[in-house]
């Protein structure tokens, strides 16, 4: 049957029938990444605006700020901390289970990846902090030019 | 003196490049004269200068000469030798002229060898490499000089990123480079093409090594970059979704479906207009991943060498290229003649699906790599990761496989599938076998890890079966190719899908003498040493693990401290065993005589990384099978065309 459907097809409808196939395709890809971009994107939040305005309870987020000082203390499990990040407006306790990354120290930025839990204590299940002496997580340059008065006025 | 000469040697480089390019112009346009001989002679010098500007810059690094800002920026006498060449190349104006090195040496082999294509088509295609390189070279000589003096010159140097002291990483970026100019030469054939409009099986011959060669290179590159992210980053994972990653794979992703087409067209000589967009494609995903990792546009766990005014060069050079052969394609493209027909059920049917399914999958990433740009113009911050691009690229991926497990099978032109029903029969058995195997021997792992390992499966046994009925010894090093490439990519999905679907993770705070159990491992805490290397100091877990019984080995996590330029890491353990891998991290002391410590047994993990090799090793059996054929072509070809003379014709 096919070998029919081929003969009969004309050069120029071949050519355009496999144009309609992959544009078909690619509007579909389009679309399908732009449905779900919508839904599984996370959101970056500083502390004021995840406390004014909160995520759905599921919705994967993340959360960034400075940790702030004398607010970091290690579980009995020896493996979960819990800290405070503020923005200058507002704070927002974390709880984190696992190992920190080595540049995360009181008074310095931090972006935690997680979800906002019911009673309003954030846990993260991953941290990025400072890659070295020179790199600041982008979004936290951002910030800085934004609040870096109140930020510094408050955490340090 | 050695950097002057440098210096010099790239300007006179440059110099040439732009003569390859006029003379080039001139030639196409048909008021070149005596012009048209230059090209060649051009394009060949051009490439030896160009590697001499590089071996200057390395002698440089290797000497430590401090007098050279970029060595003093980014070496240290007291660095081990290896490092100090790699450093040559470990940095932002190293790295471009590695590019542009590769990028000569590669048109001047072109120049050098390629008879095939019609001379006005060569000529095209010569002076679209020159224009492309001569955009790099500006960009190195006004921007990004590598030879720029420091006066005076400084007393040490300021060293090199400890994350970069690897020796992995050291011929990471060169590997993506080879494969990013590779990319540019195919971008070269297309273009040159399409301005002479002959788009047929000879420029497909012609383009086909350089983009098998620079598949092969990407595909070397994520892989090894993948395991260096693995076990260099201490996180356990292999692949973070993250831009820089994404930089690489898009223009694997276009050059897979490149190279397939063109292996369309050279033998079947259709999908003439499809091959030569990719070819354009193939590279502008080449420069769109350049382009993000040296902005620093998107936060990245590798964001290294970081500059926005360097990353606008590129854009600028990006929108040049890119917009140029675009705008060529629209004029040009209805031209070419259509190519020779085909039905649905054939060779090419299942081609054009593997095709559109790749620029599908390119699609979804590069969406969801942009997308925080999108946002950020909106001044709303995201991130885009595996909960986007795990299952709406798996939504593409999947029917590509089904229809590889069917493809190679098929008869060129027109087939029927009820042809080829029984060794299809065998495929759907192992594949189902293995879902409900999964299903009843192990708790639910999850859709995508279930999937996953029966596509593997069902691959794993289709990818052989083209050499069914085939006189082995007779199979042409091609087919060996690419069932070797495509077991690979079973290779890896199993190993994927068996590390996300089979992976225990403890994470406790151990006191000296303590006893954790991880998957098969029995793992104890002895105890916390300090260590040093020739530029570092570390804390050293001391573990003793024990795989199922056999005599427990020694695995020493490390948390390094580096002091020159001051930064700390964490050196995981690996144990690989042959079921999989044991990963140790040390962390921070907990309290007083605890301390951190996370473990992994990750089942078949090795899979990922060995099936990335065999798509490699596959694409370079076929590499090697193409070019014995061409070159007993080429002299068969002359010995007729000696016959003919000698006959008195």
């Amino acid at each position: 049957m096919n070998t029919i459907k081929a003969q009969r097809i004309k050069p120029k409808h071949q050519r355009l029938v496999l144009l309609v196939i992959a544009f078909v395709v690619l509007i579909a890809a389009g679309l399908l990444a732009a449905w779900a971009l919508r839904s599984q994107a996370s959101y970056f939040y500083v502390p004021s605006e995840i406390l004014a305005d909160a995520p759905e309870p599921d919705r994967a987020v993340r959360l960034g700020g400075m940790v702030e000082n004398g607010s970091l203390r290690t579980e009995a499990d020896g493996v979960t901390i819990a800290f405070v990040v503020g923005d200058g407006k507002a704070r927002v306790p974390v709880r984190f289970t696992g190992i920190v990354p080595s540049l995360f120290v009181e008074g310095s930025g931090v972006v935690a990846e997680g979800k906002m839990g019911a009673d309003g204590t954030f846990i993260a299940d991953n941290l990025l902090a400072k890659h070295d002496e020179n790199y600041v997580p982008r979004e936290l340059q951002d910030m800085d030019a934004h609040q870096a008065r109140q930020v510094v006025s408050e955490t340090r | 003196m050695i950097a002057e000469l440098g210096l010099a040697a790239l300007w006179l480089a440059a110099a040439l490049c732009a003569m390859q390019l006029l003379a080039g112009v001139l030639a196409v346009a048909g008021k070149g004269g005596n012009l048209a001989g230059l090209v060649r002679p051009a394009a060949i010098v051009q490439g030896m200068l160009a590697l001499f500007v590089l071996a200057a810059l390395i002698v440089l690094f290797a000497r430590t000469d401090l007098s050279v800002l970029l060595v003093a920026m980014n070496s240290h006498s007291a660095k081990p030798l290896i490092f100090k060449v790699a450093g040559a190349w470990g940095n932002h104006e190293g790295s471009m002229l590695l590019w542009v090195t590769v990028m000569g040496l590669a048109g001047g082999f072109v120049a050098l060898i390629d008879r095939r294509l019609p001379e006005r088509t060569m000529l095209a295609t010569l002076a679209a490499q020159a224009f492309v390189s001569l955009g790099f070279y500006a960009f190195l000589l006004f921007s990004s000089n590598p030879f720029t003096r420091l006066n005076p010159p400084a007393i040490e140097g300021a060293g090199l990123n400890p994350l970069l002291q690897d020796l992995g990483l050291a011929f990471h970026p060169p590997t993506l480079y080879f494969g990013y100019v590779g990319l540019s030469v195919a971008f070269s054939f297309a273009v040159g093409a399409l301005v002479t409009r002959e788009v047929g099986p000879l420029f497909a011959r012609a383009m086909r090594p350089w983009v098998l060669g620079a598949w092969i290179f990407l595909t070397l590159g994520i892989t090894a970059g993948s395991y260096w992210a693995y076990y260099e980053l201490g996180w356990g994972g292999w692949w973070f979704w993250d831009p820089v990653e994404n930089a690489s794979l898009m223009p694997w992703l276009a050059a897979t479906a490149l190279l397939h087409s063109v292996g369309v067209l050279a033998s079947r000589d259709a999908l003439r207009t499809w091959t030569v967009m990719l070819g354009v494609v193939a590279f502008s995903m080449s420069m769109i991943g350049t382009f993000l990792v040296r902005s620093g546009i998107l936060t990245s766990v590798h964001a290294f060498a970081v500059d926005p005014e360097r990353g606008a060069f590129i854009l600028v050079l990006l929108a040049i290229y890119i917009g140029g052969a675009l705008v060529l394609f629209g004029l040009n493209a209805a031209s070419i003649a259509e190519g020779k027909r085909f039905s649905l059920v054939s060779r090419e049917g299942a081609l054009v699906v593997n095709n559109v399914m790749l620029s599908a999958i390119l699609a979804v990433v590069l969406f969801g790599t942009l997308y925080p740009l999108v946002t950020e113009a909106f001044d709303t911050r995201v991130s885009v990761g595996p909960p986007y691009f795990n299952p709406v690229g798996a939504a593409f991926f999947v029917p590509m496989v089904l229809v590889l497990m069917v493809g190679p099978l098929l008869r060129w032109r027109q087939d029927r599938l009820e042809r080829v029903g029984k060794p299809l029969g065998i495929v759907w058995t192992a594949l189902f076998m293995t879902g409900a195997i999964l299903l009843a021997a192990t708790a639910w792992i999850g859709w995508l890890p279930w999937i996953g390992l029966m596509l593997a499966a069902g691959l794993a046994v289709a990818s052989w079966l083209p050499l069914r009925g085939r006189n082995l010894r007779r199979t042409p090093l091609a087919v060996w190719g690419m069932v070797m490439a495509h077991f690979g990519l079973a290779v890896a999905v199993a190993g994927m899908a068996s590390e996300s679907a089979f992976s225990v993770e403890k994470l406790v705070a151990a006191r000296a003498g303590e006893q954790v159990t991880v998957g098969p491992w029995q793992v104890q805490f002895r105890g916390i040493e300090p260590v040093a290397g020739p530029n570092w100091t570390a804390l050293e877990a001391n573990l003793t693990a024990a795989y199922a019984g056999s005599p427990p080995v020694a695995v020493q996590p490390q948390a390094r401290s580096f002091w020159s330029p001051p930064q700390q890491t964490s050196e995981a353990a690996l144990v690989t065993r042959r079921f999989g891998q044991l990963y140790a991290v040390v962390g921070e002391a907990a309290d007083g005589d605890r301390w951190q410590l996370r473990l992994w047994w990750k089942p078949f993990v090795t899979l990922i990384w060995l099936g990335g090799v065999l798509i490699a090793l596959g694409g370079l059996l076929s590499l090697m099978g193409r070019v014995a054929f061409d070159v007993r072509r080429a002299f068969a070809r002359r010995r007729i065309a000696m016959r003919r003379e000698d006959m008195g014709r």
